[in-house]
Order: C-alpha cells, then structure tokens, then sequence
C-alpha cells in the first residue's frame, strides 16, 4: 500500500451561511491519479483551494503527511497548481512564467535554466522560450501552465479543470499526455473535472461530489459497475433507474416480476434502487422476454443505436448494436449481473427515466457545466 | 499590514480634504481672512444672493459648458463614426492629431488659440477686440472633442459589426440604422464623453484664462482675479454651495448606477 | 461609396482639429520666430530662452519629484481602494474624483492660509507654545502644491490598472511560492506599470507647466516656466518672447513624456531577459 500524503477530515465550508462543503473525509495517496468529479457547484473546486491553501476551511483539518496545515498559506505548502484557464503572467515570457517559481525558491542560475529546459522537453515546448503568452495557442498555454508548476517538484499537483478551455481533439490529447507525465513524474496528481469520461479514463481513483458531500470512492470501474445511489448512477454513464423491493438477498422484484440479481445485505422487502445500463440490455423475440415493450424512438449513434422502449409508461434508454424499427414490439432478458441494487437515497425517483429523452439532452448538460465556478 | 494602509489612507483623504475644509470654515466666517475664525454668520451666503454677480459669472461658465460640450459631443460622435471606417493609416493620422491637445500642456494649448485668435482677427480681419464669447466657445469645443473622441471611440471599436450589418439587411438606411442600433450600443460611451467634456470645460481655468476677452469671463476666470486683489469671503460661501451640489450630484449618480447593476444582477439570476 | 461617406463625416472634424491645434502651433512658431516691436524675422528670441534654463530645469526637477511623491503616496490608496468591497470602492472612487471638480484656485489659496507665516498651522504650533516654522514661499511649499494638486491624477489610472489585475495571478504566485511582499514585486508592481506610467504623465505635463501654483506658495527663488510664460502674455507684453518660451515648453514636456514611457518599455524589456 502507497503512502498516505494528505488527509482531509471533517471539512466543512460556509460561504455567507451556505454550505459549500459538507463533512468531507478524504486521502491522497504517494503516486496516485486522484480525480474529484462533479457537476458544477458541487463543490470540488472548493475541496481543491483548501488543499491548495487558498481557503481555509470553516471546521475540519487538513494535514499533509500528519501535521496540521490550515493555516499554512499557499508559499509555504510543496503543492502547486494548474490553474483553470491556466493564469500565466502576462508580463513574462514562457520561459520567466516558467522559471517563476525557482526564481522566488533563489535557485542558482544555471539550476533554473536545467530544470526549465528540462521541463520544456516534458511538455513539448522547446523552442517556445521566448514567446510571448498572448501568442501561444490554448494548447500551449495548457502546457506552460503545467510546466510552470511541475518545475517546482511539488509532491502533490493540484490540477483545476486544466482541459476544459480546449476542444475536444486537443483535450483527448492532452488527456494521455497528462497522464504520461503523472506516469513519468510519479507524483500525486488531484484533478478536478466536471466530464465523466475524463475522469473515469485518467483516473486511479474516482471522487463524485453532489452538493459538498462525497457521493462515491472508488476505482473508475467500482464507480461505474457498482454505483452506490441514483446519483453516481445517472452521472457515470447512462442509467435506467427503477423503484424495487429487494424480497431477500439475491432476490429483487420489480415492474411485477421477481429477478435474481447478485446482491446481498438488505433488510428483507427493502424499497430499493434498481440500476440497469443501457448497453447491458439485450432484445430477445417478445415471446421469449422477461419484460415486453414498444420502441418510440430511435437514433443513430455511431458504434451503437440509441433506443427508447416504452415498458408500461416507463421508458428505459437501451443502447444496441441491434436495429429495431420505431413502433416495434421487443422483448429483453435481465441476466443477475445485468442488475444492480441501490440503496434508496435523497437521489431517488430524480433520475433515470428517459421519457423526456432527446438526442441533444448530452450536449445541453455539458453547455451547462461549461458555466461553472 | 492591511490596517497599517487603511490608517494611511486615511491620511491621505484627510490630506486632500483638509483645504476643502478650511475654506469651509471660512464661509461661516465674520472676518474676511481665510485664518482665522471670528464668529459665525450665514451672511457670506446672503451676500452671494443679494450681489448678483457670482451668480451671472456661474451662469457664464455654465453656458459655456454647456454650449461647449453639447457641441463636441455631437460633433465627436459625427466624427467617430468616419474615422472608424478611415484605411487604418489614416485613423492613426486623425488620432495622433486628437491627442495632440491632451498631451500638449494647458497653458501651450492656451497660448497657442489665444495668439491664433489675435493674429486672425486683429492682423487679417482687422478687428480691434478678436477675443470673444465665440472664440472661448471655439476653444473649449477643441480640448473637449478629445474626450468625446477617445471614449466613443472604444465602444465602436467593440461593438458587433455584423449589428449594422444585421439591421441594414433588415431594410434600414445607414443613417437608420446609425439611429437605430449603433448609437444605443455607444450610448455608455458618447454620456461619459459629455460629462468628462462638461465638467471639464465648467472647471477649466488656465485655456479659458488665455483665450478669454474682456465681454464675456467665466467663474474660475474671475475667481484668479479675486485672488490677486483683496479675497471676498463671499467666493467662500459660493465654493461651500458648489462643493454640496457636486456630492448631491455624484451621491445621485452612484445610486443610480448601483440601482442599475442591482437590476442586472437580478436579470442575470 | 463607403469611403466617401466616412470621409464626410470625419472631414469637418479633421478640419477643426487641424484649424484648432496645429495651426494654432504654427503660429506660436510664427511669433517666437518674428520681434516684438518690429515684427520682422528674428532669432533673438531663441538665442534669449538661454537665460530660462534655470527656470526650465527647476520646474522639471519640482515636477519630477512632485510625480515621484504622488506616486509613493497615491500607490497605496490605489492598492487599498481596489482591495475594499464594491460599494466602498465607489465611495473611495467618488472622495478622489470630488476634488476634481472644485476650483483648484481656492484650494490652493486655502494651502497658503495654512501655511502662512500667521497661518492656520502656525497658530496651532504657537498656541501649543512650539516655536512657528516658515513653511510658505519654499521649495517644499510649491511642491507640496503640485502633489495635493495632481494626487488624484495618480490615484485614479492607478487604481484602474490594479483592479484589472486577475486575482488568480496573485494566487498562482501564491501557489510558486511568492510571500505577500514577492507578490507584490513580482506579479502586481510589474503589472500595474501601465499605471505607474499613465499617472506619472497625468501628474508630470500639468505641474511643469504651472503657473498659480508656484505663484502663489512659491517666492522669487521658486519661480517656474509657467509663470514666466504667463507673465510675459499678461503682464510683460512680449508675446514674441512668451511664444518662444511655450515653444520649448512643449518640446521639453515631448521630451520628458517620451523618457517616461521609454524608461517603462525598458523596464519591460528586464523583465524578459
């Protein structure tokens, strides 16, 4: 097991009496790719200026490697930070943004021009030295924003949404290059995200945030095979969400039928969560379904099709390679491990049913995200 | 540290106030020396009412101001529009020429209209009095346009092109569609023009004090007078009653703007 | 088409402004080239301005240090204003402005009432039994002037530049390991430069070129160009000699204008090495 480096316990933030953040318990380990995920307004920016030490939390501690460090300003902690839209100073070149943060450290001369250089190599930039900020691309502006912090060997590298500004071509790139450097390095990266994607493709280990509380820890794959609530369901991927009742263990029953499942631990006749993903989900002739619906829509996707079945007023979001032609009768099978069970949560009933469904619903979410913080 | 600055700024608002102080002071005062205090009275203001005239003088300047800014902004706004659409040369050209009166130094730009005014009236049109109410209205209309300039000009420079565009495809006219959205979108720019040319022009001593003649002096003019001979106390008084007007004036406008940013705030919600 | 139509409308001003500004220049150059009393060509008028070097370099070396103060003491006012809440900073923004508008003239008289041999200070000094100072008619008396003067000229291009300052900046420097003095020096100082320089300008041009104030705080051993200049058009009647003087002036200012924010552009340029 990998060192502990920093601990957070008990975090509370108030801003103007509202909580921001609420009871956050949380550690980094020596190495790890740690990403804090949410939608905006959840609160991982705020769990990311604390560690930072640009705020101080309301209660709680922070400590980095046992000692107490809320008070400790932002100089005097060996983290740093890639800022959101990076914030390189203007009036220095890519080199002087760059060597900054030796500069202030008082490292000799031709230390600070190694590690420069060598840190121009690492991000690709050589021969950009002497440019201006204004005249480098979003890109390159990223890579100085890295290199500027990185320069300085912070144990931990605090990365606030640092793709978010860039298109999406770039932003895939970044993403390997990102994490070939953390590979590299061997250091602990926070990274704070609102995109699932980014997250679950980076990542050792997932945080999901909801209204300053820690939904979920996990590895990505836990995180997306085993959500704990309706929440994380919805936000890491596609869900279909129903209300069930788990009769016993391994035994869940709902839309009237009793289905095996491998679950286990609750309560006999528990109103539970039931999660079902949309590319879990097979058709079968109708006659040989658990459950028989009608298809209302359907739209091409690319790898897959998106389609909606109705089941008796509820309609689940199915996604198949399989084509099905609107108005058809279909049947579907649920496997055991096609099913997981949740606990009932403040979550519940809020999402994970498609009837308002449409083709833009992802882009209209992620408009949405772009106007955070 | 942050309370070490407060108390020095502090000190420094005291610093520029202290003046204002003293000369309000001795607006209330019995005696007429600016020092010393000799019992209180409200007949400096009596005298500013029952004399008229530092009130006629005031009016003077106001016309002026007025006239002057109202001129230039209409006039720098006219221009704004060309120089906008100038090849990027020639924009440079008539800026530089904008910015000659706001870097030359007061007392040259003075000299240099006063000389102006006298060598064309008196050597070429052979008039005996060349410095008049016109000529200090020229004058003031030439150091105000560079403020209305240089604050429209910014906002065209911002402003959507395609909006024009946009509104000439929707049938107007160029003058229309001036009217109609170009000058809503400078709007901000052409009012701060105006109140910088007009306040500018009410408190401008050292232009008008050049240029002006013997028929027509405004306030700031006359109060150098006063200053070289005997000072009336009542100037005091006139100074205690401008001084309120101006931050009943500047309180209305804060709110305002306040009000407005409230509102916004409240739209953007 | 178009380009007749801006060359319309900008025409009348462009106009004006070449009737109004340059012409005016050319014909101060016309008056310091020609005599007083004749009228014909003549270089006297130059070869005279010989004698007002010394008032040349005092009203440079008066306004230098007037600009320098300003800009010690408006610095922190400016820092602290843009640090207040929005509304405060209205407020703050607004007591800077306020002096503006006032007539300069009688605040500058009520200085002199201050400082008097038997002014307002010095009867507070002696009524403490602390012996009076002579504080008018010096240096420092003109100085002081031209700072309470043009303070707000400082404050105010300062204090624009500084609010524009991203505070992520600060935080990034926060982040690299700058305390708060090597923030300052590091990130806000460079930063507010364009300030620094605007408002050493805006102090610089009117207080070399003044005349009531160093008339009126200052004596005989204080007197600046501007006060020559003014005399010589309203009270000495040689306009010839007084247009010459302006004419230097206005090259001096150019001048003086130019190191200003040449001295900025190298200070740039050390930053980058």
């Amino acid at each position: 097991m990998s060192k502990e480096l920093i601990r957070l316990r008990d975090i509370t933030m108030e801003f103007d009496g509202e909580k921001i953040l609420d009871g956050i318990n949380l550690y980094f380990n020596d190495k790890e790719f740690l990403t804090l995920l949410g939608p905006s307004g959840c609160g991982k920016t705020t769990t990311l200026r604390i560690i930072g030490g640009f705020l101080t939390p309301s209660s709680g501690d922070v400590l980095f490697d046992g000692k107490r460090m809320n008070d400790v300003p932002p100089y005097d902690r060996q983290v740093n930070t890639v800022f959101q839209r990076y914030a390189l100073f203007p009036h220095l070149n890519v080199y002087e943004n760059i060597a900054f943060g030796l500069r202030v450290a008082k490292l000799p001369k031709a230390e600070i021009q190694e590690r420069v250089h060598e840190m121009l190599g690492i991000v690709g930039l050589k021969g950009y030295e002497h440019r201006r900020i204004e005249s480098l691309s979003g890109g390159q502006q990223q890579r100085v924003a890295i290199a500027r912090a990185l320069v300085n060997r912070p144990k931990v590298l605090l990365l606030d949404e640092p793709l978010a500004a860039l298109d999406l071509r770039l932003r895939k790139d970044m993403q390997n290059e990102l994490k070939r450097i953390q590979q590299t390095l061997g250091i602990t990266f926070i990274y704070v995200t609102h995109d699932q994607e980014e997250a679950l493709s980076m990542s050792d280990t997932v945080v999901v945030m909801d209204k300053g509380r820690i939904q979920q820890i996990g590895k990505p794959e836990d995180i997306y095979n085993e959500p704990k609530n309706a929440f994380v369901a919805d936000f890491i991927g596609e869900s279909n969400i129903l209300d069930g009742v788990m009769l016993e263990d391994y035994k869940v029953r709902f839309f009237g039928r009793t289905f095996k499942c491998l679950d286990a631990g609750f309560t006999p006749n528990e109103p539970v969560d039931v999660v079902i993903r949309p590319e879990d989900i097979d058709f079968v002739p109708p006659e040989e379904g658990h459950l028989v619906g009608t298809v209302t829509s359907v739209t091409f996707k690319g790898l897959n099709y998106d389609i909606i079945v109705d089941f008796r007023g509820f309609k689940w979001l199915i996604q198949t390679t399989d084509h099905q032609p609107e108005g058809a009768t279909v049947g579907i099978r649920l496997n055991p491990e096609d099913i997981h069970v949740m606990h009932k949560s403040e979550y519940s009933g809020m999402f994970g049913d498609y009837s308002s469904y449409s083709a833009e619903y992802d882009e209209l979410t992620e408009d949405a995200d772009h106007e955070e913080e | 540290m942050k309370r070490v600055n407060r108390l020095f700024t502090i000190a420094i608002f005291v610093f520029l106030y202290i003046p204002m102080v003293v000369l309000i002071v001795a607006s209330f005062s019995k005696g007429k020396d600016i020092t010393e205090f000799e019992g209180f009275t409200f007949m400096r203001y009596a005298e500013v009412f029952q004399d008229r005239s530092l009130l006629s003088l005031l009016g003077n300047s106001l016309l002026i101001s007025v006239l002057a800014s109202g001129i230039a902004t209409v006039f720098g706004t006219v221009a704004c529009m060309g120089i906008h659409n100038l090849k990027p040369r020639m924009r440079k050209t008539v800026m530089s020429l904008t910015n000659i009166p706001m870097t030359n130094p007061d007392i040259v730009t003075g000299i240099s209209l006063s000389l102006l005014f006298v060598f064309v009236g008196s050597k070429l049109l052979q008039q005996r009095n060349s410095l008049t109410f016109w000529t200090l209205l020229i004058a003031h209309v030439t150091f105000n346009l560079p403020y209305v300039i240089l604050n429209v000009m910014p906002k065209l420079h911002q402003m959507d092109k395609s909006l024009t565009e946009a509104a000439m495809d929707l049938g107007c006219t160029p003058l229309q569609s001036f009217f109609k959205v170009t000058l809503h979108e400078i709007m901000p720019g052409v009012i701060t023009g105006a109140i910088m040319a007009f306040t500018m022009s009410l408190d401008d001593f050292v232009i008008s004090y050049f240029v002006t003649g013997l028929d027509f002096i405004t306030l700031p003019v006359e109060i150098y007078n006063y200053t070289k001979k005997q000072m009336q106390p009542k100037i005091y008084a006139m100074f205690t009653m401008l001084f309120l007007l101006i931050i009943v004036l500047m309180v209305i406008m804060n709110l305002l703007q306040l009000r407005q940013e409230k509102a916004k705030r409240r739209d953007a919600k | 088409m178009k380009k007749n139509r801006s060359l319309l409308l900008s025409g009348p001003y462009i106009l004006w402004m070449l009737a109004f500004t340059l012409i005016p220049l050319g014909v101060v150059l016309y008056y310091a080239l020609t005599d007083v009393e004749t009228g014909k060509f003549t270089l006297n008028n130059m070869a005279q301005l010989l004698q007002y070097l010394p008032a040349f370099w005092r009203s440079i070396c008066y306004s230098v240090v007037a600009a320098l103060i300003c800009l010690l003491i408006g610095y922190p006012v400016a820092y602290y204003m843009s640090r207040c809440g929005a509304v405060a900073q209205k407020f703050l923004y607004m007591l800077v402005m306020l002096p503006m508008c006032m007539s300069f003239l009688l605040r500058t008289m009520a200085w002199v009432g201050l400082l008097q041999d038997t002014g307002i200070i010095n009867s507070l000094l002696s009524s403490i039994g602390l012996p009076t100072v002579e504080m008018i008619r010096t240096p420092g008396a003109v100085i002081l002037g031209m700072v309470y003067n043009y303070l707000p000229y400082m404050i105010l291009p300062l204090y624009s530049v500084i609010c524009k300052i991203d505070r992520r900046l600060v935080e990034a420097a926060e982040d690299l390991g700058c305390n708060g003095p090597k923030v300052f020096s590091k990130v806000i100082l460079p930063l507010s430069m364009p300030g620094i320089l605007t408002g050493m300008t805006m102090v610089f041009v009117p207080a070399v070129s003044t005349f009531y104030i160093s008339n009126k705080m200052g004596s005989t051993e204080t007197i600046l160009i501007g006060d020559i200049i003014e005399r010589m058009f309203k009270q000495g009647d040689n306009a010839n000699m007084g247009a010459a003087l302006s004419l230097l002036l206005m090259v001096l200012v150019f001048v003086c204008t130019g190191i200003i924010n040449r001295f900025g552009s190298d200070e740039e340029g050390s930053v980058i090495v």
